[in-house]
């Protein structure tokens, strides 16, 4: 069981973690996730007793990591597979680190064998690929045979048969009862393996609920709509009538149209008011890597632009419909089409405070900072004296209500898409 | 899952936690029953710092720089004792009554430079490559593991130290018979031999410290080579006669000064002698160990 409590870390000037507060349970796969640089690495050394949180506190089964009797037997951890003297053989670092931890000599050659690496046992690691430095990594952290379990980017440069192997791996470790705590940009994988999800964004908890009540939480459903491609008049004819009756509709690449916001008969009855014939009407349910670009997209500190080459471009011929871009190249609204029945902006996106998303924090930053707001009002960095509407009350809450209050509040995440809406600045560039 | 249970324990006040304290005072939940679930096979044994030194055995061994650069030292310090040797009674030199000994000098001033490279990158290296934070995760004390490479390393370097030594002084007095030179006494032939490997061995183990303090090696070894050469360099263009008594101190207690005392040779008569340098090295490995110590135990690796 791994506790952190109001677990804040500052660099400087820098906050890497603001008052994050969590519980990771035995016996289970808990994903860990978060956009680059949202502290996710930070969140796992302090975890480990690296680095000394400036606030808070965290355990591993009651105690802080340093004051952990044998903490090798208990806590293994892979932070980074390159975290190994190069010159040193892989059966010789292994070694190095059973006779730190009091582990008998034969149990190296026992991991090596479980990692696949005893045939380059006696290799310098200076001469592993990216998967087998990886694999050396997790031999380490399966050496202890310990209880709690910490992956930071597991299958990194794993070939396929890797990524199978550590995913059953993860799973089989939970199974026995251990604690496991797995970082990664994988949706898909997380997915597959993981079972309960802690997601993070700009150092503040975004989320900590089960894989399904994520993805339901936070994925809108949306009908693809495809018009006869032989006639594209008839796709703009929809798409205006679609429009026209609260829909929110966006290009796809093939040509399809993306449709949120109207149930599936109501589409089919607008097009058959329009005299458009349809040659697709489908639901489509959404994904993790969706329900999870959703959530984060207002706090990504690294987000690419369109390459637009300006001024290189030869102008296009008259009648030539520019292409349509590819999902999340520059289109920031891409993954977040208003969930049904919100379709209206949410009251924090209003355009009184057209502010508040395009601040460093958006909406989803609200439901995360509000546990924090007890703590040190004013030293949030993140939180805007903005006012906020009514249904923030809630936020005075104490923290004990921190986790509780999450699923509650994820209705408020459209709001920082919806609000890129009223600003549109990435749109524009 | 279902939802997630509320954290038990309101977070502790801002104030309460002061930044840089390894530990911030709170009331841990007593331990309850161990993990639930799951209880490995192989049996839990109390780490001590013994494992630790184990461990740091089979680091050192393990590299190549160590071979490296203690092969090299060994080159210096004995090819060189036996060039000067060479020399002084190709050349049928008069060394009136000088214990042979003293010849023993150039190598180990050269071979030093080895000994401050492998301390720096015993602990350096670690950081250099990240191998530090699987160390410090297998270990988290972390005092215990920074002993542990100092002692081995210490041990290390002391007994390839005697064993270079005293091989170069039984040659260079075999070698020095016919040079009239003077017949060494007992305190001579320990100084030379016992003496020097320790203060050289220290000399290696404040380079560990100093590797352990700045984190970087080329910047550590720059700094300690720097420590060893600059007090001489700076001394010989203090030209002005008002700066006369910091000059000379500069040149007595440089490193390479401390070095002669060994043998009998120093630069001055004010300074330093007998075993006297070995004392301060001592001292000042301590004083830079101590800080290294508390450093590492207070940074975020």
């Amino acid at each position: 069981m791994i506790e952190a409590v109001g677990l804040t870390k500052r660099y400087g000037d820098k906050t890497a973690v603001y008052n994050l507060s969590f519980q990771v349970r035995p016996g289970a796969v808990t994903g860990f996730l978060g956009p680059n640089g949202s502290g996710k690495s930070t969140t796992m050394r302090m975890i480990l007793g690296l680095d000394n949180p400036t606030a808070g506190h965290v355990t591993i089964g009651g105690y802080p990591y340093r004051m952990l009797p044998n903490a090798a037997r208990q806590v293994g951890a892979l932070l980074d597979a390159k975290a190994v003297h190069g010159g040193r053989s892989a059966r010789n670092h292994l070694l190095s680190l059973a006779q730190l931890s009091g582990i008998p000599a034969r149990r190296v050659d026992e991991v090596l064998g479980v990692v696949g690496l005893h045939e380059v046992a006696r290799r310098r690691s200076k001469g592993f690929s990216l998967g087998m430095g990886q694999r050396l990594g997790i031999a380490a952290a399966l050496l202890g045979d310990p209880q709690v379990l910490l992956f930071d980017e597991p299958v990194n440069g794993l070939d396929p048969e890797g990524i199978l192997w550590v995913r059953n791996l993860m799973k089989s470790l939970a199974a026995e009862g251990r604690t496991v705590f797995v970082s990664s940009h994988l949706m898909s994988e997380m997915a597959l393996t993981a079972d309960h999800l802690i997601v993070i964004g700009r150092g503040q908890l975004l989320s900590d609920m089960s894989v399904k009540d994520f993805i339901s939480a936070n994925s809108a459903d949306f009908a693809r709509v495809r018009t006869p491609d032989t006639e594209p008049r008839q796709r703009e004819k929809l798409s205006a009538a679609l429009t026209g009756a609260g829909a929110r509709v966006l290009p796809e690449q093939d040509g399809a149209l993306r449709v949120t916001g109207l149930p599936l008969p109501r589409v089919s009855d607008i097009a058959h008011e329009a005299g458009v014939r349809l040659w697709e009407l489908s639901p489509h349910q959404a994904s993790l890597e969706e329900a999870y670009m959703r959530m984060t997209q207002g706090v990504v500190d690294y987000r690419s632009t369109t390459d637009q080459r300006e001024g290189f471009h030869e102008p296009l011929p008259p009648g030539t419909q520019p292409p349509v871009p590819v999902p999340g190249q520059g289109q920031p609204g891409w993954y977040a089409p208003p969930p049904p029945g919100q379709g209206g902006p949410h009251p924090a996106a209003a355009p009184g405070v057209p502010q508040a998303p395009a601040g460093p924090y958006g909406a989803p930053g609200a439901s995360g900072a509000v546990p924090g707001a007890p703590v040190a009002p004013a030293a949030n960095p993140y939180a805007r004296p903005v006012p906020r509407p009514g249904r923030e009350a809630a936020a005075d809450a104490p923290p004990a209500v921190a986790a509780t209050a999450a699923p509650a509040a994820t209705p408020a995440v459209p709001a920082g898409p919806a609000g890129s809406d009223v600003t549109k600045p990435e749109d524009a560039r | 899952m279902s939802t997630p249970q509320p954290p038990t324990q309101p977070a502790a006040p801002a104030g309460e936690a002061a930044p840089g304290a390894a530990h911030p005072a709170f009331p841990y939940p007593a331990p309850g029953p161990a993990y639930p679930g799951y209880t490995s096979p192989i049996p839990v044994v109390r780490t001590h710092f013994g494992h630790a030194l184990a461990s740091e055995w089979t680091k050192i061994k393990s590299v190549r720089s160590t071979m490296w650069t203690l092969g090299v030292f060994v080159l210096l310090v004995v090819g060189v004792g036996l060039l000067t040797g060479l020399v002084v009674t190709s050349t049928e030199s008069d060394l009136s009554g000088e214990s042979a000994l003293s010849l023993g000098f150039f190598g180990l001033l050269l071979g030093s430079m080895c000994v401050i490279t492998l301390g720096v990158l015993t602990t350096a290296s670690e950081y250099g490559t990240g191998m530090i934070r699987t160390t410090m995760v297998a270990c988290p004390s972390r005092g215990r593991v920074l002993l542990a490479k100092a002692l081995v390393f210490f041990l290390v370097a002391f007994a390839v130290t005697l064993l270079s030594t005293t091989v170069v002084a039984f040659l260079h007095v075999a070698m020095l018979k016919g040079n009239n030179a003077g017949d060494p006494t007992g305190n001579e032939w320990l100084k030379a031999t016992l003496g020097i490997s320790l203060y050289i061995a220290l000399l290696g183990t404040l380079s560990l410290a100093v590797g352990s303090v700045v984190r970087h090696s080329a910047g550590a070894i720059t700094l300690m080579i720097g420590a060893v050469l600059a007090p001489l360099v700076v001394a010989m263009f203090m030209f002005s006669s008002s700066l006369e008594d910091v000059r000379t101190v500069l040149f007595e207690y440089s490193i390479p000064n401390q070095l002669s005392v060994f043998y009998a040779n120093s630069l001055g008569t004010s300074g330093p002698s007998g075993w006297d340098p070995l004392w301060i090295m001592t001292g000042l490995t301590a004083v830079v160990l101590g800080g290294a110590f508390v450093l590492l135990g207070r940074r975020d690796v």
